[in-house]
């Protein structure tokens, strides 16, 4: 088979992102014997206790409306709307979050205390939980834990927590097809791999390395 | 389940082999392609990567974006299973170390592979180092089988004539991407040497096939290939070979144990199906294990018999000794010259683009043998892990002002680095010879059986200096490579880690417990794989491997597999078996 030939055998006439994306879903007709995809409600290349697993995790609820609702204003602070993509709340990054500390329980500890220690710091600044704070207040604790250099030894716990809370967001927004569209990620489609681009050879000066 | 019985089977295959990946697979594809008819046993479920690849999927795809939940290497990763099995245990002695990786599928670990192809060099095999055995065999014995096995299932390279990397048949190799190009001049500066990778990605059409496609460059073999592209033992070996008539696959089969008639000859073997959790025996004349070296050892120490009172083929009581897996450490950091590279598809292959064979002379170091390196980086497709540790980064270089910030932050700006830090990443990592040593070893636990009743493996094992002092080597040479290219790195790994230094198993090239040899005193297997102690008892995985070099198993799996079925071809004729 060749290259073409292959590609029309996956069903990729052209390379646009849409089409490739339905082509995976085209059932075949392929003889072999069956596989462990071929139940009535299975997921081709899943294991039935994944797709069990995965769907227990999408019935089941973690955080609570107040705690999904402090996240969705930390996410958007993280990650605000700007002129080339929208914010983590349009992405959905919040609901991410709520699935994936179910699925990566080491998470869900220090997230909700995190949760709290920020509600707890406003409540004693403010008078006010994070969420019923100003913007501007909400923007005065963020500067004490979003800087671990600068921060103050009695803000390392919430230093710790907004890593870890902008690692998920970070993670949540780019791998949405938003997220993959502002990175400018422009892979996992075929294509002829012919080495790095003529300008950008001579952009790093690497005309001349051969392996 | 009053009513368990054992089901015996009224047939008698030619040969029945169990496992279906790189070894099992290549034995049965010969087999059956001449005719002999093969009944072949996996322990789980079948897999066609036609059918079954995540291959071009989006993370969105994953609720977990691909996070490795129940998968080791990530969500769309084709292995089933990993270091962990639910009611599949192993153990440890005490304060010793062994991961034990286990893909239950057709096709078993090759479905995900990095696909590195490498052949081992003439002194790997008879080795001038004082240290380590030889084998019964030499690079041209097996020679002609890694040709065969080049032209067969294809695989890309370049000639470079080193004596300890042999040659083979190659198809054109991948170009390097820009980051590697970065590693190529900063490796050579440091005196490493680089030449392109060598690897089971058709990068052009197979000559001669006309079932498998040649590579799109979409850089996920890792996901298993829908177009049979890249080698899987299960889109490679054992569909091809189903489609002869005369291989025929029992999915779920967990086998037990090897039967033997009151001469110590194999008769069949018994096995639990994980479908209705019955009991079956399978008769055959021929009985090849091809279930990987920690489960074919399992295999043979739990067939127990007036015959074979220590374990099947294992008079010499080796088997399950001298298990060993590759050496892994490995470095990493960012091309602070590539914040803000051009976009554009670099994803290449699957496999590695660039490889550094074994470039010194290690008499003059304080480790025998010694390491290849791997490298990476690039524009990948994010997923689950995509940003994290950015205020490890974003405040070690100027921002678009020229202005250095303080790390980590939040809001627009933020956002703006993850951009501009998109494809500036690099890492490398060793892959080392660790030596062939009787105390270190896979036994039966005398009080665990897994969910079967299946007694299951003990392992013993421990690195030595050797493998220590060689790692802190790679942290040394990475470090100078990372200097080299300007790159920006954290610290070195240093002794409290073992120099990064794997724990034995992690890095997947477990090796060596049914070890071949001339002499049966000293070894389960002949020169052949053929046991000294049951001649119609054959083992093809990584099990008869007298001592790994620093090359990935897998070519070496394939040609000493492809050279057995080639001697039980000639046995059969011979009616030896």
């Amino acid at each position: 088979m060749n290259r073409r030939d292959s590609l029309k055998a996956l069903g990729l006439g052209t390379l646009s992102a849409t089409v490739l994306l339905d082509a995976c879903k085209t059932p075949d007709n392929n003889n072999a014997p069956a596989t462990v995809a071929d139940g009535a409600a299975a997921t081709p290349g899943r294991q039935p206790a994944e797709v069990e697993r995965e769907k227990k995790l999408l019935a089941d609820k973690f955080f609570t409306d107040h705690e999904m609702a402090t996240i969705a204003v930390l996410a958007d602070i993280i990650i605000p709307k700007d002129d080339k993509s929208g914010s983590a709340t349009d992405a959905k990054v919040p609901e991410f979050i709520e699935f994936i500390v179910k699925d990566i329980p080491e998470h869900q500890l220090p997230m909700r205390g995190g949760l709290r220690w920020l509600d707890v710091q406003c409540l004693n600044r403010f008078g006010k939980t994070f969420v019923a704070s100003t913007s501007a207040q909400q923007i005065q604790l963020v500067d004490q834990i979003a800087y671990p250099a600068k921060a103050k030894p009695e803000m390392q716990q919430g230093v710790a927590f907004f890593n870890r809370m902008r690692d998920l967001t970070a993670t949540g927004f780019f791998t949405t097809k938003m997220g993959i569209q502002d990175i400018g990620f422009a892979g996992n489609s075929p294509n002829k791999w012919e080495g790095v681009p003529a300008d950008v050879l001579k952009q790093y000066g690497m005309e001349n390395v051969v392996v | 389940m009053e009513d368990l019985q054992i089901k015996k089977s009224g047939t008698t295959y030619d040969v029945v082999v169990v496992g279906s990946g790189a070894g099992g697979g290549m034995a049965a594809y010969v087999l059956a392609n001449a005719g002999v008819k093969v009944l072949m046993l996996e322990a789980g479920p079948f897999f066609d990567p036609q059918k079954d690849s995540m291959q071009l999927k989006w993370p969105w795809e994953s609720a977990r974006r691909g996070a490795s939940s129940t998968r080791p290497f990530g969500d769309f990763d084709a292995a089933f299973g990993g270091w962990e099995i639910e009611g599949e245990p192993y153990t440890t002695t005490d304060k010793t170390e062994f991961y034990w990786f286990r893909s239950r599928m057709l096709g078993g670990r090759t479905n995900h592979w990095g696909r590195i192809s490498l052949r081992m060099g003439p002194q790997d095999f008879q080795p001038t180092d004082g240290l380590t055995d030889p084998w019964p065999i030499t690079y041209d014995d097996v020679k002609p089988f890694y040709d065969k096995v080049d032209r067969l299932i294809g695989i890309y390279g370049t000639k470079e004539n080193i004596e300890s990397e042999p040659d083979g048949i190659f198809l054109p190799p991948p170009k390097p991407r820009l980051n590697e190009l970065f590693i190529t001049q900063g490796a050579r500066k440091a005196g490493v040497k680089v030449i392109p990778g060598r690897g089971s990605v058709l990068t052009e059409a197979l000559p001669g096939n006309k079932d498998r496609g040649a590579c799109f460059f979409c850089g996920q073999c890792g996901r298993s290939c829908k177009i049979y592209g890249d080698f899987s033992a299960s889109s490679c070996l054992v569909i091809p070979a189903i489609k002869t008539g005369n291989l025929k696959v029992i999915p779920n089969a967990m086998v037990r144990e090897v039967l033997t008639d009151k001469d110590g000859l194999a008769t069949g073997v018994s096995y639990v199906s994980k479908d209705d959790m019955q009991e079956y025996q399978v008769n055959a004349k021929t009985v090849i294990l091809g279930a990987s070296a920690g489960e074919s050892a399992r295999i043979l120490l739990n067939s127990k018999s007036s015959a074979h009172p220590g374990g099947l083929a294992n008079s010499s009581g080796v088997v399950g000794k001298y298990l060993h897996d590759s050496t892994g450490s490995s470095a990493g950091g960012f091309l602070p010259q590539l914040l803000d590279r051009k976009r554009y598809n670099e994803d290449g292959v699957g496999s590695v683009h660039i490889y550094s064979p074994w470039w010194l002379d290690n008499k003059k170091l304080n480790f025998p043998r010694g390491y290849h390196i791997e490298y990476g980086g690039g524009l990948h497709m994010p997923s689950y892990g995509f940003g994290f540790g950015m205020q490890n980064m974003n405040g070690l270089v100027p921002d678009r002002n020229g202005k250095t910030k303080d790390a980590g932050g939040y809001g627009a700006s933020l956002k703006d680095d993850y951009r501009r830090f998109f494809g500036t990443q690099v890492g490398m990592a060793g892959r080392g010879t660790a030596i062939a040593r009787k105390e270190n070893y896979c036994e039966i636990d005398p009080n665990v059986v897994d969910k079967y009743g299946i007694p299951v493996l003990r392992f013993n094992y421990t690195w030595t200096n050797d493998e220590i002092n060689q790692a802190k080597h790679m942290q040394d040479t990475f470090e100078e490579v990372l200097h080299n290219m300007g790159a920006i790195h954290g610290p070195k790994q240093g002794a409290d880690t073992n120099y990064g230094l794997e724990a034995p198993g992690k890095i997947i090239h477990e090796v060596g417990t049914i070890r071949m040899g001339n002499d049966p005193s000293k070894s389960a297997l002949n020169k052949y794989c053929q046991a000294h102690d049951c001649r119609n008892l054959f083992v093809v995985d990584a099990a008869p491997f007298v001592q790994q070099g620093d090359k990935n198993a897998t070519w070496t799996i394939l040609a000493l597999s492809m050279r057995t079925a080639d001697y039980i071809l000639a046995q059969r004729k011979k009616l030896n078996i």
